[in-house]
């Protein structure tokens, strides 16, 4: 694979997500509402806890799974759908430079706009609450909010490659996709709950779970989790990604 | 440049339990219009995408501009240009990020990329508007956008699929006629598919006929033509009795000849003869002849015709 060949699909994903929906202004639009929630509203509601505890992994979490979320079937369904794949694989382009070239503007920009946003969030949290220090998030959750959400949006893009490209349509595709994705966010609020509810003396064992817990344990756990499953997921979008696979799709 | 541009060898492709492809053998020669013409579902897409390595054959093998269409599918659409069933522009993009993102892909330096889109887009008359999305572009200006994109990093063969499909009449002669003129000043191979016979009649050199997979019939235009039928002559006029049409039919020169009714006759000949002495024979056995007219079979009767004697 040339990495020229991928740095021109690239260029042609930048200008479609400029060009989101007809225009500049509309693209622009639609990043204004995540900002004004997350980037705003949550700082003043949620204060110097969002620094001091781990509030911002929920911009860290859901904002890549939204993002790519909606990016990445836009980029593969929406080729099939919009009838644009067969001229492009009809090009002298590599499979992997166009199944990289998507993955990578679909990711880099999800995780440009969490980490914008996880910034404007620490500047209000600072504004609001100035004592004449600067507020910054601990260091473990720095590399959580750095470093997993890089990683999720990454499986979420290689989960979206493979719903996509068994989608007939964007929309298919993008609900396919969440429905992956929320699933075992869904099952992980269970636990606690199955634990209170199903297991006698569940509250006690909930508690000293929660005791035990060790942040930077579980976020290093969690990453491992998700370089595992990322390459596993890639490798077999690599695989799945073949221009002949495509055209009898 | 090789001298043969295609040559398909006993070439077959099966999806499942439908053969698309059945043992197609043909050579397209080098710089000419060469027209691939068949009902729906006979196979002409699947032989596109055969030739350009986009589907592998079950059997046999091909060749594009030299190189085989498996072991080296890259390099062949490297050296082609195609504008396939649906024109495969990006809406969202102008007219001009579309042709820059197909000269990227081609690796035209960054000069000859602009130069070339200025050049195509001026002569589409459409250079004034390359900054608007073409999703606001009709029909048929997207569709010669398609063909400028396919002819931009100047491929010595173009694949183009029903280029003129689904455009009104006025679109499509502008489609052909740019087809037409950028072809000759580039030439190049044009593999052509389509429904349309004057079409392939106007542009084609030589065309081929498929249908469930196998090939009909191959040829130039006036041969296919002679195959269904040779060549004749229609007179209008009074008079026309059984003595003429029985001393025409004793012609040695004359297949058959027909009332079509009371004032036309219609005469097959054997060769395209003179018309002459069989105007002077019928005038000499007293008709009155207002009008004498060469006929040919159009390529749209001899498609027809193949498609009969196939069933």
């Amino acid at each position: 694979m040339r990495f020229s060949d991928m740095w021109t699909v690239m260029w042609k994903e930048m200008k479609g997500i400029q060009r989101y929906k007809g225009s500049r202004t509309k693209s622009l639009l639609g990043l204004a509402i995540p900002m004004a929630m997350l980037g705003i509203y949550l700082p003043l509601q949620i204060g110097r806890a969002l620094v001091e505890g781990p509030w911002s992994l929920l911009i860290a979490v859901f904002i890549p799974m939204m993002m790519v979320g909606m990016t990445i079937p836009e980029s593969f369904a929406g080729e099939r759908e919009r009838h644009t794949l067969e001229t492009l694989l009809a090009s002298p382009l590599t499979d992997r430079a166009i199944l990289f070239g998507k993955v990578a503007v679909s990711v880099g920009y999800s995780w440009g706009i969490t980490m914008m946003l996880l910034l404007v969030s620490l500047v209000m949290v600072n504004i609001i609450h100035w004592d004449g220090q600067v507020l910054f998030y601990t260091p473990i959750m720095t590399l959580a909010n750095v470093a997993l959400s890089l990683l999720l949006a990454i499986l979420v893009a290689g989960i979206g490659v493979l719903k996509s490209l068994r989608a007939a349509t964007v929309q298919d595709a993008q609900q396919s996709l969440m429905t992956a994705t929320l699933f075992p966010l869904v099952l992980l609020q269970m636990i606690p709950l199955l634990l209170l509810n199903v297991v006698p003396d569940g509250r006690a064992l909930l508690i000293k779970l929660v005791e035990a817990a060790n942040p930077t344990q579980i976020i290093l756990i969690a990453m491992t989790v998700f370089v595992v499953s990322d390459l596993g997921l890639l490798m077999t979008a690599v695989t799945r990604f073949q221009r002949a696979r495509l055209i009898l799709d | 440049m090789t001298e043969t541009a295609i040559l398909i060898e006993n070439i077959t492709r099966d999806f499942k339990m439908v053969r698309a492809v059945n043992g197609l053998s043909l050579e397209v020669p080098s710089g000419i219009i060469f027209g691939f013409l068949g009902p729906n579902g006979a196979g002409k897409t699947t032989t596109i995408n055969l030739l350009l390595g986009l589907l592998e054959p079950t059997s046999g093998r091909a060749e594009v501009m030299g190189f085989d269409t498996c072991t080296q599918a890259n390099e062949v659409r490297t050296h082609s240009g195609a504008l396939l069933e649906h024109p495969g522009l990006y809406e969202q993009l102008s007219a001009e990020d579309n042709l820059e993102f197909y000269g990227r892909i081609w690796h035209m330096p960054v000069n000859e990329r602009r130069d070339r889109i200025k050049e195509l887009l001026t002569h589409m008359g459409v250079w004034e508007r390359r900054k608007e999305r073409v999703g606001t572009w009709s029909k048929g200006m997207k569709q010669k956008l398609a063909l400028g994109r396919a002819l931009l990093h100047h491929p010595p063969l173009v694949f183009l699929d029903e280029p003129t499909a689904g455009l009104d009449v006025v679109a499509a002669t502008e489609v052909r006629d740019d087809l037409e003129a950028l072809t000759a000043r580039e030439g190049v191979t044009v593999f052509l598919t389509t429904h349309n016979m004057a079409e392939a009649e106007r542009l084609c050199e030589q065309v081929a006929v498929i249908r469930g997979g196998e090939l009909v019939a191959i040829g130039n235009p006036d041969e296919l033509r002679e195959r269904a039928g040779g060549p004749g002559l229609e007179i209008l006029g009074h008079g026309f009795k059984d003595n003429v049409l029985n001393m025409l039919r004793a012609h040695p020169d004359v297949v058959a000849a027909e009332l079509l009714n009371e004032e036309h006759l219609a005469i097959d000949l054997r060769e395209d003869m003179d018309a002459a002495p069989l105007v002077n024979l019928v005038v000499s056995a007293g008709v009155q002849v207002e009008e004498v007219r060469r006929s040919k079979a159009s390529l749209e009767e001899v498609f027809l015709t193949l498609m009969e004697e196939e069933k």
